[in-house]
């Protein structure tokens, strides 16, 4: 029976799920990320406590000092559910693939200075074990973190850091140079000038509280890092070379700008809930920013000699000035 | 003798990638269910990029595959040129 | 190295180092306390490195494909829903599965999700991590889809609206929790086995293929996109169980007794967890491709077979329940749907008792089980229904303590007798319902009494509606339960006569007519 369903006009029995009408206090439709997100983590009658750590519950809110009314007040600005996320992942890997194939093409690898490639792959290239920890640490988050809100955001990140990972690997492959890899892998592991950012990362895999492994990772330390590397020493090679290692990491650059915005709305509502939030936010920024400094220095120094003091100063400036917007005065 | 099989969605680039299976593997056998299309082969079944590519008239990466799988059975083993599922017994 | 060496290479070197070449021992900190989860079970790893790993996707390869995937999956699923799609199903009596698979399936998912999250923070190794953090945001993936999928349903038919509130609450719900809870707490080795090796490779083909098969046969081709598009990263994730088996076993011959009584665990518990779906595929699908008995000789005792076969070089045997799953898959589907047909003020979906042909069907697909025990019983529900006395178990049911589900099962052999087994802790007794349960719950028993069971904690005043006061005089447990379950009335009870049947008759009717 061929019948065309699609002229039926039915009256909806309701317009969304239950506890989603109670949410938004009203039964209207709600998003896709809405629906794929809010109050989806179980709460309550748990069968066991984890045999790993038995003082908590699986899911607890006692993980971190932070609290919340409500957990899912730390919606992403973004409204990734997997799919969003995906398609927007799929939409710059595919930009990235061009630029990837174009520098291939185009032969502008090997046509590049060899001064300016030896500057730049030394400063990039150890980043790749920075961006490793950093998948761990998030994972961190989204494995213990509480409600899908800030989980899946935490998810999502790690698998972006995965990405970033790979990609200055293949930075260093389009440079068709697997030495430098191995190099740069040695320079992390015994190199004086990677040795406090390495240090960094790694109190981060013993730190127990989910959300200060968080504003430690990807407020403190990659609000310094991506704005010194991606934006500023790009713009340095761009000026002095060209803009080849500008086009092979334009995918970090979008990422850190999109991030950013997740990031900032996670400070903000969390220091909104209560002041002890607030007081417990600007604690662990002023600390772990301090921290960064003295790790990033060394990797500054390299990327900008002379000038990389003044270039740290003002991106800590503007650090403050994203906690301050966010409303946590350091 | 255990089988090795996959199945897939059905739909066209699928339907090239079973006639290379059947192509490569002698005694596939092929069954059909709504939707969906299983092929078992005796202990090892393999798909040959050449064979697709042959099959599907333009060039085919193997990780394709992931864009129609259902489900697969027997060890995996992935080249750039073959996709291998086979059990030891 | 020059150029063309950095150019050629092969698939595995370059995963390699676009994975565990990123990889380094940390010197700040001890490795145990980075990764202090992977030594307590037992399990003894010399090497990470020589974990091979099986799909080799790099996170760019990763979302160019699965965008693609999405991007497919949400235009039908927008086609399907602009379009009505939900009247092309065959009756409305299969939107019943829809529920049910709303209530059990995305909630576990989502604990798969969390799960392999952990597990991808946790595992020393880089192969392993890496793989256990893809299949984590897969599982984000799944739960997601599977809840856009049904939204639209939800919006026209009964009980699905609270699912998000019945999935910690139902009494029905808690074999799956329980299941899931079980596994997130155990050890990391253990939640493998579980979760990516008994779970994953040897049952949930058993739910997505011949299941999803059956729901594009019966005309719902949302599920049926979403099903097989989640069943396509499920390729992936099989492949990262049993790689991890086979890597447990090659590491130390010590791992073997502790992988084997795993195996023979979490085998028998997700036996348990699928009898629901055998119910499904049997007696609510009106339109039926394959009985849930041959779907279990498929893919659990072919399939399940080459596998322990296959594994036997290692020294694993079958597991020890195969052959009462074998001697179960003739009677599970039709005990569950009883059972639940019995029980018609206590779930969100609908029941019935099969039509004349399709009780023919049923014959015929268990010709040594369903005429001499199953055929009567309904038949005599069948009289009672219509002569005014439909039946209505008021009360509340005896759990397993280990599997949750309700006492229903058979004793080995015998299908007129019900199975029960007890065990001793602490002075206290506590009720299985198999051998292979009581022997979960004997090797850890003080794991397995902190089991929730709802007919128990409703006594303790512990399943009340929010806000409820149990501590003045005289107060009675469990006297709302709907409340507590946020149970819609016109959800409940006989497919016949609901209001879901009624709206879908009419609906159609309009769509049919001018």
């Amino acid at each position: 029976m061929a019948i065309d369903l699609r002229t039926v006009s039915i009256t909806p029995l309701r317009q969304t799920f239950g506890h989603l009408a109670r949410r938004m206090g009203a039964d209207k439709p709600a998003s896709r990320y809405i629906e794929a997100t809010m109050d989806l983590q179980p709460v309550e009658n748990f069968h066991y406590r984890p045999t790993w750590e038995p003082q908590y519950d699986i899911f607890d809110q006692t993980r971190t000092k932070i609290t919340m009314k409500d957990w899912y007040a730390l919606k992403d600005p973004r409204q990734y559910y997997y799919g969003a996320w995906t398609l927007a992942r799929g939409r710059m890997q595919e930009i990235a693939e061009g630029d990837f194939d174009l520098v291939d093409e185009m032969g502008l690898a090997a046509a590049y200075p060899a001064a300016g490639k030896d500057e730049a792959l030394k400063v990039f290239l150890p980043l790749r074990h920075v961006a490793w920890g950093s998948n761990l640490n998030k994972a961190y988050v989204s494995s213990y973190g509480y409600g899908i809100a800030i989980s899946q955001a935490a998810c999502y990140a790690s698998m972006d850091q995965l990405g970033v990972a790979q990609y200055v690997t293949r930075l260093g492959m389009a440079f068709n140079d697997l030495d430098s890899l191995a190099d740069a892998k040695a320079a992390w592991l015994n190199g004086a000038e990677w040795h406090e950012l390495r240090r960094y990362v790694e109190d981060l895999m013993v730190e127990k509280d989910w959300f200060e492994v968080l504003v430690a990772q990807d407020f403190a330390l990659e609000g310094l890092l991506y704005p010194l590397i991606y934006e500023r020493f790009n713009e340095k090679l761009n000026a002095a070379y060209g803009p080849v290692f500008s086009m092979l990491t334009r995918f970090q650059r979008e990422w850190y700008g999109e991030t950013t915005k997740w990031m900032d709305s996670v400070l903000k509502v969390a220091g909104a809930d209560n002041a002890d939030n607030k007081a417990q936010l600007a604690a662990w920024i002023k600390h772990w920013r301090d921290r960064a400094v003295v790790a990033l220095k060394p990797v500054a120094a390299l990327a900008f000699g002379a000038e990389a003091d003044a270039v740290m100063d003002e991106l800590v400036q503007n650090l403050n000035a994203r906690a301050a917007k966010a409303g946590i005065a350091l | 003798m255990s089988n090795a099989f996959i199945a897939f969605q059905k739909n066209d680039e699928s339907r090239c990638i079973v006639e290379a299976i059947i192509e490569d593997n002698p005694g596939a056998m092929v069954v059909d269910q709504p939707s969906m299309v299983k092929i078992d082969v005796p202990n090892r079944l393999v798909i040959k990029r050449e064979t697709v590519e042959e099959k599907i008239g333009r060039s085919f990466d193997l990780q394709e595959l992931q864009l129609h799988l259902i489900t697969i059975s027997g060890h995996l083993d992935e080249t750039d040129d073959e996709f291998t599922l086979s059990w030891n017994s | 190295m020059d150029m063309k060496v950095a150019k050629k290479l092969g698939l595995k070197e370059r995963y390699s180092l676009m994975t565990r070449d990123l990889a380094w021992d940390t010197t700040f900190h001890k490795m145990e306390d980075v990764f202090p989860q992977t030594t307590y079970e037992g399990i003894k790893i010399h090497d990470w490195d020589k974990w091979e790993d099986p799909f080799r996707l790099t996170m760019d390869a990763y979302w160019k494909y699965q965008s693609e995937k999405e991007r497919k999956l949400y235009a039908i699923l927008d086609g399907f829903n602009q379009n009505n799609g939900h009247l092309s199903v065959t009756d409305a009596r299969y939107i019943n599965v829809l529920k049910l698979f709303l209530g059990s399936t995305p909630p576990l998912e989502l604990m798969a999700a969390r799960g392999f999250s952990m597990m991808g923070r946790q595992m020393n190794g880089a192969g392993p991590r890496v793989a256990c953090q893809m299949q984590a945001v897969d599982e984000y993936r799944h739960f997601q889809t599977q809840i856009h999928s049904i939204s639209n349903y939800n919006k026209y038919y009964n009980g699905m609206d609270e699912f998000a509130h019945q999935q910690s609450r139902m009494w029905y719900l808690s074999d799956g929790k329980s299941f899931f809870d079980d596994a997130i707490t155990a050890g990391p080795f253990e939640f493998m086995v579980a979760i990516g090796f008994a779970f994953e490779y040897v049952l949930t083909n058993i739910l997505f293929v011949p299941f999803i098969s059956g729901a594009a046969y019966n005309g719902d081709m949302a599920a049926m996109t979403v099903g097989f598009s989640a069943q396509s990263d499920e390729a992936r994730h099989m492949t990262l169980g049993l790689e991890c088996i086979k890597f447990m076993l090659e590491q130390d011959p010590d791992n073997l007794p502790i992988v084997q009584r795993w195996i023979d665990k979490w085998t028998w518990r997700g036996t348990r967890k699928l009898a629901s779906v055998g119910m499904m595929m049997d007696y609510m699908l009106p339109k039926r491709i394959m009985s849930f008995k041959e779907a279990w000789e498929m893919y659990v005792e072919d399939n399940g077979g080459s596998l322990f076969k296959d594994l036997a070089r290692y020294g694993i045997t079958i597991p020890k329940c195969f052959s009462q799953t074998i001697e179960e898959k003739e009677h599970v589907s039709h005990q569950s749907w009883i059972g639940f047909y019995m029980k018609p003020e206590a779930t969100p979906f609908h029941t019935w008792i099969p039509t004349p042909d399709e009780m023919d069907w049923l014959s015929e697909k268990y010709p040594n089980t369903f005429d001499q025990y199953y055929r009567p019983v309904l038949e005599y529900l069948d009289q009672q229904e219509k002569a005014g006395n439909r039946f209505n178990n008021k009360t509340a049911p005896m759990n397993c303590q280990v599997c949750v589900s309700t006492m229903k099962f058979n004793e080995p052999g015998d299908p007129m007798e019900m199975c029960f087994r007890e065990s001793i802790y602490n002075g206290e007794k506590f009720h299985t319902c198999s051998d292979h349960c009581k022997e979960i719950f004997d090797n850890e028993p003080e794991k397995y009494v902190q089991t929730f069971i709802s007919s128990h904690q409703v006594l303790q005043g512990n399943c009340e509606p929010d806000g409820t006061d149990v501590n003045v005089p005289d107060f009675k447990p469990g006297q709302n339960m709907l409340d507590y379950w946020k149970l819609d009335k016109r959800a409940l009870g006989d497919f016949n006569g609901s209001e879901d049947q009624k709206n879908f008759a009419q609906w159609r009717e309009q769509a049919t007519k001018n």
